[in-house]
């Protein structure tokens, strides 16, 4: 599955993670990824993220995700909300 | 033991920051808001949050509701159908009328067989605050066997009447009344509007007492630390305690010795008074407040 | 070698010497000595007032190398820290230590000054701020020194730090040296952190921006210890040096681990007669300041002393009868600064007789409940002050490690998670307080014993309160934010932590 617009899901408050999706020209999935404890948990949340993509069967997707301390639940939410409001 | 429901706490959905929290900040119910605390265009993110917050945060030790959106908005069923699936305790349906109540007891019916959760599971609690609600509170109630109780919004309701809300309540008297006395003959909880002013403790105290002195059974609140306070008021007082162990020792000791009534204090006690000390001893009990 | 809590430190440290490892709270006690201080004396006549800074570093004969020191009254409103490195700096001065007792975020020129080796060394309680990311980051040549505001006046009095000169920032002085803090623009209160340096340098001299007719009055620190006075226009800025009053938190997750603090202490059995109390100037710990309030009205009882850095709260349960006095070593706050001035039971100490180990007993000793804070906390109660769990230097013990020996009941108060971050971990990144000097965590989802507190454990289960242990508490915040990675820092040491005696309890190496 593709997305066609751009979207965006989540805020820069304290505990949530702010993620913009665009269509990216390759069939790739590609993340840029910023947060607050990257050097703990940048490994975490990046496969929390990949695995909602893999999930919700998207391909050719760029992800700039903002985290500022988000639980794995929060992140998968407002991954799966910007990819929706993106198709 | 059914949960308590002395107090029911309103957060907004949408904020994960207070998700993570709101299970422990001692009120008996957590309310998750998708309808006022939720903008238009945030509707959808709040429910996708709220859905997965049900599937993760340990909400065992409170009672989990979730506020959907009205049932006549295009939000309305599509918070239903979520949120239904991932079993919150209740529902928390806003101007609540008979035909929204029974839309979404058929909505729960369907998911509920769906999903193989048991029938019934999960309850609604009906927000009153229209004047036809109002009015009509009794059918509403009756509208559906998953009702456990009705929340009256006083802001929206003396905005539906179009008169003034004030901090002394006066003129939700008759809906408070109503209200209570509707719950209490159809034996489900009332539940009081919020007190608004945040920073006057006093007048939080005051409103909550007058709520209980008119039967309603709990009150709902807008910030944590109007908690204790409302705890304080629907817990019953040492001295409250005292008295309902007196009657029901008095009663014990009269029925050992054959006689079929007695007194206390010059006052008879009879059914009424016993049912009353018997709940007053239960409550009691369950917030740990007296022994075994 | 390792220290005896299991921390592998090197048996020497370049730009520091020798380490002496932690052996353990108060275990270095015994015979002392105090430093014999060499001083110019002053013969009838003579001046003191000089014109301006420039002549001030003329007459002190500076040289590459020395050691100058500064107090942190003016907290980061302070000016006077910035204007004399700068105009050392100007001189062609190179390899200075600073010894202040607190870096904050407005001595960011230091940063220039340490990139151009003007600064190599830095002996402070507590650093923020651009400094701070300065030192992890390696730039200072010398790792940084980090003390606690009793060890600080150990080393001076002890002669361990040897000060060649301090440059106290006066609020008010007069033209023979007396200084207090209490008027002038940049009125901060109390001078504790100033004393024992006033007394032990080699040369004294106080800068002000309010130069008053000999007299001063009060004064607190005194003429004899003083070579020089010099007037500038101004040594700080107000807004910077104390809030207008600081206020109890509302966020609700801190009011709950305020009660759940406030349980503990009631189950305790210290809330009696004569009690005494110390808590932090944050917002959660003047909540619990708050609770203790409501249960020493309840039941009536009048403490002896409350100690700290005051705060306008703790003012007004000194005015309210619920303590006999106040023993104040900073004041935070304008109305602190007022009831110091007006109000006699609201005393001074200095930071010597608040803390340092090392003398005929500090006020800690006669500390029964103290309230603190932590960035990290291992299952063996060591607590991190000192660095973030990114391994950056963030702060520091000031009196954290002080107060926690010597208090009888030292209860750590925190949330259980800041975004996303569980505050206990198996190992803390640096270990500021030694397991031993803290008995109780509270958090908002449980509260937890040191083990080697089997009476006050006993005490709290009898009242009920609901206990778990700290490896339990570990796991709850675990399952809610998932296990974080350690973080990795390079070899280098760029700070070593003393404790209060002298000792090295840990170090701190550079980040990425």
């Amino acid at each position: 599955m593709r997305i066609t617009k751009v979207a965006k899901a989540g805020t820069l408050e304290s505990n949530d993670i702010l993620i913009m999706v665009m269509s990216s020209k390759s069939d790739r999935v590609e993340l840029e990824l910023e947060s607050i404890v990257l050097q703990q948990f940048g490994d975490v949340i990046e496969r929390v993220i990949l695995h909602k993509v893999q999930e919700m069967g998207v391909e050719g997707i760029t992800i700039k995700a903002q985290d500022k301390g988000a639980l794995d639940y929060t992140i998968g939410a407002r991954v799966e909300t910007a990819i929706k409001r993106a198709i | 033991m059914e949960k308590l429901r002395r107090s029911m706490l309103f957060m907004p959905g949408n904020n994960p920051s207070m998700l993570q929290d709101a299970a422990i900040l001692g009120a008996d119910s957590i309310i998750l808001d998708l309808e006022d605390a939720v903008s238009l265009t945030e509707k959808d993110s709040a429910r996708i949050l709220v859905r997965e917050a049900l599937k993760t945060i340990d909400f065992s030790q409170v009672e989990l509701v979730v506020r959907v959106n009205p049932m006549d908005t295009e939000f309305g069923p599509l918070d239903v159908d979520m949120i239904a699936r991932v079993k919150p305790d209740t529902l928390l349906i806003p101007k609540a009328n008979e035909e929204q109540i029974k839309i979404v007891d058929t909505m729960l019916d369907k998911i509920e067989a769906e999903e193989g959760y048991l029938a019934g599971s999960i309850k609604i609690i009906a927000l009153i605050e229209t004047a036809l609600g109002l009015e009509n509170v009794y059918n509403v109630i009756q509208a559906s066997n998953r009702i456990v109780g009705v929340l009256l919004g006083g802001e929206d309701l003396t905005s539906d009447l179009g008169i003034e809300r004030t901090k002394e309540g006066e003129e939700i008297f008759y809906a408070r009344n109503k209200v209570a006395t509707a719950c209490r003959a159809l034996k489900v909880d009332s539940i009081d509007t919020p007190f608004t002013d945040t920073n006057d403790f006093e007048g939080l105290a005051k409103d909550t007492a007058k709520a209980k002195s008119l039967g309603l059974t709990g009150k709902s609140a807008i910030n944590p630390r109007q908690i204790e306070i409302i705890h304080s008021v629907f817990s019953p007082t040492e001295a409250e305690l005292k008295h309902a162990l007196k009657v029901l020792e008095v009663m014990q000791q009269a029925e050992k010795e054959g006689k079929g009534v007695c007194s206390l204090e010059g006052k008879m006690i009879d059914a009424p008074v016993i049912n009353r000390a018997r709940n007053t001893v239960a409550l009691g009990r369950s917030l740990g407040l007296l022994e075994r | 070698m390792a220290t005896i809590l299991g921390r592998e430190l090197p048996d020497t440290v370049d730009g520091y010497g020798e380490v002496t490892p932690f052996k353990g709270a108060c275990r270095e006690g015994g015979v002392k000595t105090r430093k014999a201080v060499k001083l110019t004396s002053v013969n009838p006549h003579e001046q003191k007032v000089l014109d301006n800074l420039e002549q001030v570093f003329d007459k002190l004969n500076l040289k590459d190398g020395m050691t100058i020191s500064f107090h942190h009254h003016l907290r980061n409103g302070d000016y006077v820290l910035n204007m004399v490195v700068d105009g050392l700096a100007k001189r062609g001065l190179k390899d200075l230590t600073v010894a202040a007792s607190s870096i904050f975020p407005i001595h960011e020129p230091l940063v220039t000054h340490i990139e151009n080796g003007v600064v190599t060394g830095l002996v402070a309680n507590y650093i923020s701020g651009p400094v701070a990311e300065a030192i992890s980051k390696g730039k200072l040549k010398k790792p940084a020194i980090m003390q606690t505001h009793g060890g600080r006046a150990r080393a001076i009095e002890s002669g361990d730090l040897q000060i060649d000169v301090a440059f106290i920032a006066a609020p008010t002085a007069d033209n023979y040296g007396n200084i207090n803090g209490v008027y002038g623009d940049a009125a901060c209160g109390t001078l504790g952190y100033a004393m024992a340096d006033a007394e032990y340098a080699d040369k004294t001299v106080a800068i002000t921006d309010h130069l008053v007719p000999f007299p001063a009055c009060p004064i607190q620190i005194s003429q004899v210890f003083v070579d020089y006075v010099v007037q500038v226009e101004s040594i700080g800025d107000a807004k910077g040096i104390v809030s207008g009053t600081t206020k109890i938190t509302k966020d609700p997750v801190a009011l709950i681990i305020a009660k759940r603090a406030a349980e503990v202490i009631k189950a305790s059995g210290l809330v009696k007669d004569g009690m005494s109390f110390q808590t932090g100037a944050g917002g959660t710990s003047l909540a619990v300041a708050a609770e203790l309030k409501d249960i020493m009205q309840r039941e009536g009882v009048v403490g002896s002393f409350a100690a700290g850095g005051v705060t306008g709260y703790l003012v007004e349960m000194l005015e309210e009868g619920l303590f006999k006095t106040l023993f104040d070593v900073q004041c935070f706050d304008l109305k602190a600064i007022s009831s110091f001035r007006n109000n006699s039971t609201h005393q001074a100490m200095s930071a010597s007789m608040y803390g340092n180990p090392h003398t005929k007993g500090a006020v800690v000793n006669c500390l029964d409940i103290m309230i603190l804070g932590a960035t990290e906390i291992d299952t063996e109660f060591n607590v991190n002050v000192t660095t973030s769990s990114s391994g950056m230097i963030m702060g520091g013990s000031g009196g954290h490690s002080d107060t926690a020996a010597g208090a009888k009941l030292s209860i750590v108060v925190t949330n259980l998670m800041k975004a996303r971050l569980p505050i206990i971990k198996d190992k803390v990144t640096t270990i500021t307080t030694p397991g031993e000097s803290i008995d109780v965590v509270v958090t908002e989802r449980g509260i937890a014993v040191n083990p080697r507190r089997t009476d006050l454990i006993e005490k709290l289960r009898q009242a009920n309160v609901p206990l778990l242990t700290i490896e339990e508490l570990k796991i709850i915040a675990e399952k809610i934010t998932g296990v974080p990675k350690t973080v990795q820092t390079l070899e280098k040491i760029v700070a070593v932590v003393e404790y209060r005696d002298g000792s090295v309890i840990d170090v701190v190496r550079q980040v990425y």
